[in-house]
């Protein structure tokens, strides 16, 4: 059975790969990415067996550590959790609740960044090829340690679907208890970077991770190499133990993800209210805004893009509180705006097949981007405003307030203007409506990070001119410079918006049923 | 404009492949004004890939389609306008209320929003879907949704209303009560055209009918022209063929 798991898991890979040579071409990027980074890490392991042994366990345990956090933290807000087996439409099938869990952290192991995990996390014998001990000891604990990477991920991930099948987690909710989590990672980055300042406080710091669950495994060859034994066996049931914790969190949440298919919880309000609606004018544009705002509100998906806007003051505070200059918290406004501008990158993949409703009823291409920046406009223009305001009120820089307007202006009109042109021409797989907004659609990963660069790649190509505008107002200290910022911030970037919003509609005109096409096979491929 | 003499919806030389397979070769038909027009078919018979290219869903490899007159593919948004269009196959926006829905697409359509709130009253009120009006339409039933979507393409008051599935998992009162409603606004000038599975069902409701397979029509015509002497569902068989008269593997006939 955990075999039929696992060839159904690689059967529906090869599957979508027929499908699309796209995601084909995202599969050997990502291959060919994880074969780069493995001979690196492999080399530098090799090295590691020539330094002497503090030096190799403070690097292993401290690497060791990240990845595992990385596993764990950065599906949740980066590319989603691969989940080719979902466990709801295994549902039907009479699987005892331990072999599924076998064949899914198998089959967990076997992708990409899986296979790469294992092989540097076996090939950590080769740092300690000295003491023929300690290199046994590192494949077990290496081996340990990637099966709490996979249970891990798929733990947080299951957690995520139980708590979202409960009815106050299911709409905002959802979202939001993951910020928590997501800070997690880069504060223990930041604070990991503010003591690295001392790198002789490093092996310390090492040592005290080795004790940690996401340590422990890295660090039990190291304490056999010196012959500790004692610690070393703790550190071996610190591993085992976390392993099993997270065996039995995923465990409960899987037994009772199988037992609650996805839950409805009928929610209804009187009749005759039609909310958005009833606000934006009664025009084909206004009637799009308010679908796409409703969406905002009802949808996790699009609720997890603001998960951004908590997290970049909080990031920048933390940096400009450690020495960086307080400049850098002013940025908080800007940067939402980078991060907000393009959150429509992905609109007409969000609505999948509904889509169909746009081109039936023959809505014009300018008037279905037109309502969606509309929307996106309504929700990120105050947030940018206060990010851009409340900051510099803080800090006392009201002189500098044109300039950071300006910039704020820039990236989110730019933003507007690149995602008006892209998201009508890239169909990007995304979850499904009702899904998890945390799981990523089989095969996406790549093809969903490479198109988001992509498009912030052209937005920061077209903020150039007010960004070298802004760092000269800085560097002269000059207040008309600032101002001019702000003209250009919004001239500019008004102007590219008009264009970006033709260019786009011109194009939906004439390809929105090849759009519609490409949705439906996308939602057959899943 | 649209030319008042020309029909309805007339196809000629559809094509449409997806990889290998033809899904629809070289498929014409002529939908004349105010009738009520049945397209039958097997499983897989290009139906649904023929109605989506008829409607501006699905671009055709080679072909027209004419609505009262207009180039579809030539000019969309104009015939668009003219079309009330229930596609089986595609989701709609499920995450709106059912009364939000329907306004949706009154707006999208251009219409005003005191015409819009009332138009999507009395549809509400003629579906039974009062009730629901207030429910995610995520949480409707299909046969529910079936008459969500069903408003929605009525909702601009079109001249062809092209309904691929509508009685698909619809109660028997609902699809009474839909087919009385198809009925009148085809008294009243209106153009139907559904595909659908049940000979019964398009053989008392439909005045016209065309039998596809292959992505090709087999027999087109009135009703009684092609049915002739028999019954629809006999001669449907006879012109499809592929009725088997085994009882099934040994294996299941134990249990």
């Amino acid at each position: 059975m955990v075999a039929t798991l696992v060839r159904l898991r690689l059967l529906v890979l090869r599957n979508s790969l027929k499908r699309s040579p796209w995601q084909l071409v995202a599969v050997i990027i990502g291959g060919l990415y994880g074969l780069g980074l493995l001979v690196g890490v492999l080399a530098g392991l090799i090295a590691l067996s020539f330094a002497p042994v503090e030096l190799t366990s403070t690097v292993l345990v401290l690497a060791g550590a990240l990845v595992v956090l990385g596993w764990i933290v950065v599906p949740l807000f980066a590319f989603g959790i691969e989940q080719t087996l979902d466990p709801a439409r295994l549902s039907v099938f009479p699987v005892p609740l331990n072999t599924l869990l076998a064949g899914l952290t198998l089959s967990g192991v076997l992708g990409v960044p899986g296979i790469v995990t294992t092989i540097a996390a076996v090939a950590t014998a080769a740092s300690w090829i000295r003491s023929p001990l300690a290199a046994v000891a590192a494949v077990i604990g290496g081996l340990i340690a990637v099966l709490i990477c996979v249970v891990g991920s798929r733990a947080v991930a299951a957690l995520s679907t139980t708590l979202q099948s409960k009815r106050r987690f299911r709409e905002l909710g959802g979202v939001l208890v993951f910020i928590p989590i997501i800070l997690l990672g880069p504060i223990v980055i930041g604070l990991g970077r503010t003591l690295a300042v001392s790198a002789d406080q490093l092996p310390a710091i090492a040592r005290a991770v080795g004790w940690t669950p996401v340590g422990a495994p890295w660090a039990i060859a190291a304490d056999v190499a010196i012959g500790d034994w004692g610690p070393a066996l703790a550190k071996l049931v610190i591993a085992l133990a976390t392993l099993a914790v997270l065996l039995l969190i995923w465990r409960a949440a899987l037994a009772s993800a199988l037992v609650t298919p996805a839950a409805t919880g009928a929610k209804r309000v009187a009749k005759g209210k039609t909310g958005m609606f009833g606000l934006l004018p009664a025009t084909p544009a206004g009637a799009v805004a308010a679908r796409a705002l409703t969406y905002w509100r009802r949808d996790p998906r699009y609720a997890r893009q603001l998960i951004t806007v908590p997290l970049v003051p909080v990031l920048l505070w933390f940096y400009s509180a450690n020495g960086s200059g307080e400049w850098v918290f002013t940025l908080t406004g800007p940067i939402i705006a980078f991060f907000l501008g393009i959150a429509l990158y992905a609109d007409i993949s969000f609505d999948g097949t509904a889509f169909a409703t746009h081109v039936a009823d023959g809505v014009r291409g300018l008037d279905d981007r037109l309502g969606r920046v509309w929307a996106l406009a309504i929700i990120s223009v105050p947030l940018v405003l206060i990010g851009t305001i409340v900051p510099v009120a803080v800090i006392g820089a009201w002189e500098r307030l044109p300039m950071l307007l300006g910039l704020a202006a820039a990236a989110l009109l730019s933003g507007f203007a690149v995602v008006s042109v892209s998201s009508a021409r890239i169909v990007i797989p995304v979850p499904q409506a009702g899904d998890n907004p945390f799981k990523s659609a089989p095969g996406a990963g790549f093809t969903t990070a490479l198109a988001g660069f992509a498009t912030w790649g052209i937005v920061l190509l077209l903020t150039i001119p007010a960004v070298v505008l802004a760092i000269l107002s800085l560097v002269l200290d000059s207040a008309l410079l600032g101002w001019l910022t702000l003209v250009v911030g919004v001239g500019l970037g008004g102007a590219l918006l008009v264009l970006g919003l033709r260019l786009g509609g011109a194009q939906l005109d004439r390809s929105a049923p090849e759009v519609l096409s490409r949705l439906k096979s996308l939602r057959s491929a899943a | 404009m649209s030319d008042p003499s020309a029909p309805a919806l007339q196809l000629t030389g559809l094509r449409k492949h997806f990889g290998d397979k033809i899904a629809v070769n070289d498929l014409s038909l002529t939908v004349p004004t105010g009738s009520f027009y049945g397209l039958v078919g097997p499983n897989g018979a290009g139906k649904t890939t023929t109605l989506s290219m008829a409607t501006g869903l699905l671009r055709p490899d080679a072909g027209q389609s004419l609505v009262h007159g207009i180039d579809l593919w030539r000019e969309p948004l104009k015939a668009k306008a003219q079309i009330g269009n229930l596609s089986d196959g595609v989701k709609l926006f499920d995450r709106l209320t059912g009364e939000q829905l329907v306004t949706y697409n009154g707006l999208l359509f251009g219409l005003e929003r005191a015409e819009v709130a009332e138009r999507v009253a009395d549809l509400l009120k003629l579906l039974d879907l009062e009730q629901a009006a207030g429910t995610l339409v995520v949480d409707y039933s299909a046969g529910m949704t079936k008459k969500i979507a069903l408003a929605c393409a009525l909702v601009h008051a079109p001249r062809l209303l092209v309904l691929d599935e509508p009685f698909e998992s619809v109660d028997p009162v609902s699809a009474a009560n839909i087919r009385d409603i198809l009925t009148g606004y085809v008294q009243n000038g209106g153009t139907v055209i559904v595909s659908s599975h049940v000979m019964d069902l398009v053989q008392r409701m439909c005045d016209h009918v065309a039998v596809v397979a292959h992505g090709t029509v087999l027999v087109a015509g009135t009703v009684d022209e092609v049915r002739g002497d028999s019954t629809l569902e006999d001669r449907f068989v006879e012109l499809v063929g592929g009725r088997t008269h085994a009882e099934g593997p040994e294996w299941l006939r134990r249990s």
